[in-house]
C-alpha cells in the first residue's frame, strides 16, 4: 500500500477527476480475495488448485509477499529488490509478449529456478503438484486472471548452427538496436543510461552485467535469452524487442551474448578467434540501416 | 456577428435535433448536424515558472538536435498571451448514449523527435487507437506506465532508428505517464477519456466537437495544476464556450 501510494502519490490528483482514485489507492482485502480462492492452474497434465497451496503459501512465501499477496510481507524492509506484488499482476519471467499475462508454465518454472540476485529462492524441493497450486493460488491475488487470458507464447524457430558469421551479426543487431545504451558495450551493464534505470515503482535498478557469470533471472538456456530480448522484462526497463529484431538476427544475438559471458563455450572460443571488438558507439550504424 | 442569420440557422438546426431526437427514439445514432461543440481558451493567470534546462550531453545525437535550441521541461507551456498548451477538456458529466460510447476512428500519434516526445500530452478516447513513432536516430523505449488495477496494463517496447510503429489503445480512464528509460528526461502522458475531448494549441484555444444537445459540465486537466470544472449547455448545432484560468503556483 505504502510502495503503491509513493509510485502513484504524484499522479493521484491528476488522476482523481476521473473517479479513479478508489481504484488507485485501493488495496485489494481477503473480502476481494476469498472469492478467487477457486483459481486453477494447468501445467501439463497437473491441474493446481489455488486453496490447496493456502498452507504451503502460509509457510513458504508469506514472510515476503505478505498475506494479501502485495509484497508487504515483513521482510519487506530488507530486500532488494522488493518482493513482487501479486495483486498487479505484472511478472518479469514471461514466454509472453509485453503488457501479456505469463502462462501457468511459465510462473511454475520462475518457482523451480528461483530469481537469481534477489531473495527469491528456488522452490524445486516442492513436487509438481505443489508448485501448480502454489501458481493457482499467486494468480488468485490478481483481478487481470479474472478479466484476461495468458498471451500467446512467442514462437522460437529451431537454434541455429553458430557459425563466425553470426556473431558477428549478433554484434551487429546489439549495435543496431542500441542494447548498449543500458548493458554497455561489453555488457558490463555500465552504458550512458544504465546510472538513471529505475523500475515501474520507481526504484533504481541495475542493468545485466553479462560478464560477471551471473545467470538471468529468466532462465539461462539459449532458448531463455531468446526469450527475454523478446518479450521483455515487464516492471523494469527492459523492453521488448518483438518489433524489431527478426527471428534469424535473434538467434545471432542469442550467441553474441553467450560470447560477452565468462564462461567456457563455443561462442566465447570463436569470438575470441575472431578477435571480436565491442561495438562502438559512435560509428556510423551498420550498413543497409 | 450573432445575426439574424445564425438565428435563422440554429432554427433550421433546432428542427434537424428534433428529427434527430426522433431517430434516436428509434434506436438510430441523432444527426451529425444536431452536433454543437463546446470551445473556450485555458490561461495562465500569473507569470509562468521556469522550466528547467535538460542536460542530454548523455546522448550526443539528443545534444546534437538540441544545439541551437536546448531542450527544457515542458510541466508549463505557456505563451506570450498566457496561453497555456497541453490542457486536455473533456466532458467529465452529462454525456449519455452514442456519445458516450462512440470510439473516433482518427488515430492520434505521439512522436519521439530530437528526443522529446511530441506532442507532450497525447488525449485519447477509451479504446481510440493510437500510434507511437520515432523520428529519431538513436534508440528509445516508450514505456506508459498505468496503474494496472485500472484495467490498463503496463507494457515496454524498445524503438530503435527506423523502427516500425506502434499501434496501441488503452481500456479505461486514466492519466498515464510515459517514459523513456534511455533517456530519462523524456516524460509525457497519455490522457485517457470517455467521449469527445480536445487539447489546447499554444494559444490556449480548443474546440470540442461533435457534442450533441444537453448540459454537461467541461473538465480541464493540466499536468501541474491539476483539475477544474465548468457546466455549460450546448444548444443544437451552436458553440458553447467555457474559458478556463490556472492560477500560477
Ligand atoms: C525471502 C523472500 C522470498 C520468499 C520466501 C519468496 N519470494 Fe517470491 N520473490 C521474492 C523477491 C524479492 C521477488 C522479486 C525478485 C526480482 O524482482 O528480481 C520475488 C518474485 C516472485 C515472483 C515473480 C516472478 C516474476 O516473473 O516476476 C513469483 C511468482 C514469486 N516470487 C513466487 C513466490 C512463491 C510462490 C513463494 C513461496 C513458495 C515465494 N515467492 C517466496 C522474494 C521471496
Ligand atoms: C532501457 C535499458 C535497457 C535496454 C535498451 C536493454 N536492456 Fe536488457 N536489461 C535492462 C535492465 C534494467 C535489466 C535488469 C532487469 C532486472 O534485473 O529485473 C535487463 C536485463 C537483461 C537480461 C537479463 C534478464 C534476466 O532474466 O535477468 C538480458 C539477457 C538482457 N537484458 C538483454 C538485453 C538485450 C539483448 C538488449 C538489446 C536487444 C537489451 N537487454 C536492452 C535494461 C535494458
Amino acid at each position: 500500500m505504502r510502495r503503491t501510494l509513493r509510485k502513484w502519490s504524484p499522479f493521484i490528483a491528476a488522476a482523481a477527476v476521473f473517479a479513479l482514485a478508489p481504484a488507485l489507492s485501493a488495496q485489494l482485502t481477503q473480502y476481494d480475495l476469498e472469492p478467487r480462492s477457486g483459481m486453477e492452474s494447468h501445467i501439463g497434465n497437473i491441474t493446481g488448485h489455488a486453496k490447496d497451496a493456502k498452507a504451503d503459501y502460509r509457510r513458504f512465501c508469506v514472510g515476503c509477499h505478505g498475506e494479501l499477496g502485495d509484497g508487504n510481507g515483513e521482510n519487506f524492509p530488507w530486500l532488494d529488490p522488493k518482493p513482487r506484488d501479486f495483486q498487479l499482476g505484472i511478472f518479469k519471467c514471461r514466454s509472453t509478449p509485453t503488457g501479456t499475462l505469463p502462462t501457468d508454465e511459465d510462473l511454475s518454472n520462475t518457482l523451480a529456478r528461483g530469481l537469481d540476485r534477489s531473495n527469491m529462492p528456488q522452490w524445486s524441493n516442492l513436487t509438481k503438484q505443489q508448485r501448480a497450486d502454489l501458481v493457482a493460488w499467486v494468480k488468485h491475488f490478481s483481478p487481470r486472471w479474472v478479466s484476461e487470458k495468458p498471451g500467446t507464447p512467442i514462437q522460437i524457430p529451431a537454434e541455429p548452427e553458430v557459425t563466425p558469421e553470426r556473431i558477428k551479426a549478433g554484434r551487429d543487431v546489439f549495435a543496431k538496436v542500441q542494447c548498449w545504451k543500458c548493458h554497455g558495450v561489453e555488457g558490463k551493464a555500465d552504458g550512458p543510461s544504465a546510472a538513471t534505470l529505475t523500475d515501474d515503482q520507481g526504484r533504481p535498478i541495475l542493468a545485466f552485467n553479462f560478464t560477471e557469470g551471473a545467470r538471468p533471472k529468466c532462465g539461462s538456456t539459449d532458448q531463455d535469452l531468446y526469450k527475454i530480448f523478446m518479450t521483455g522484462l515487464d516492471g523494469t526497463p527492459m523492453p521488448s524487442f518483438a518489433d524489431n529484431i527478426k527471428p534469424d538476427e535473434a538467434w545471432d544475438l542469442v550467441f553474441y551474448l553467450k560470447a560477452l559471458e565468462p564462461q567456457k563455450s563455443k561462442e566465447k572460443a570463436i569470438a575470441k578467434q575472431l578477435g571480436l571488438k565491442p561495438v562502438d558507439p559512435n560509428a556510423p550504424p551498420p550498413s543497409g540501416q | 456577428m450573432k445575426s439574424r442569420y445564425r438565428r435563422i440557422l440554429s432554427a433550421v438546426l433546432s428542427t434537424v435535433v428534433l428529427i434527430g431526437g426522433g431517430a434516436l427514439i428509434l434506436g438510430q445514432r441523432v444527426n451529425a448536424a444536431g452536433e454543437g461543440k463546446i470551445t473556450g481558451s485555458v490561461k495562465l493567470n500569473g507569470a509562468a515558472p521556469h522550466m528547467k534546462g535538460i542536460d542530454m550531453s548523455k546522448d550526443p545525437y539528443c545534444a546534437k538536435a538540441h544545439a541551437t535550441d536546448p531542450g527544457h521541461l515542458e510541466t508549463v507551456v505557456a505563451g506570450a498571451n498566457g496561453g497555456l498548451e497541453n490542457v486536455v477538456l473533456y466532458i467529465s458529466d452529462g454525456l449519455s448514449g452514442s456519445a458516450l460510447t462512440d470510439v473516433p476512428t482518427a488515430v492520434p500519434v505521439f512522436d519521439q523527435k530530437n528526443c522529446v516526445y511530441t506532442p507532450h500530452v497525447l488525449a485519447m478516447d477509451i479504446g481510440q487507437k493510437f500510434k507511437v513513432v520515432t523520428s529519431d536516430q538513436t534508440a528509445h523505449n516508450i514505456h506508459p506506465n498505468p496503474n494496472p488495477m485500472t484495467g490498463n496494463i503496463p507494457w515496454n517496447q524498445s524503438q530503435p532508428p527506423g523502427a516500425p510503429p506502434v499501434e496501441k489503445s488503452w481500456k479505461a480512464a486514466e492519466v498515464i505517464p510515459v517514459q523513456c528509460n534511455i533517456h530519462p528526461w523524456m516524460h509525457g502522458w497519455f490522457v485517457v477519456v470517455k467521449g469527445p475531448y480536445a487539447t489546447t494549441d499554444s494559444s490556449g484555444a480548443y474546440t470540442i466537437n461533435n457534442v450533441p444537445p444537453g448540459s454537461y459540465t467541461v473538465t480541464a486537466w493540466q499536468e501541474e495544476y491539476g483539475t477544474q470544472t465548468q457546466k455549460v449547455t450546448v444548444a443544437g448545432g451552436q458553440s458553447a464556450t467555457a474559458d478556463f484560468t490556472f492560477k500560477a503556483k
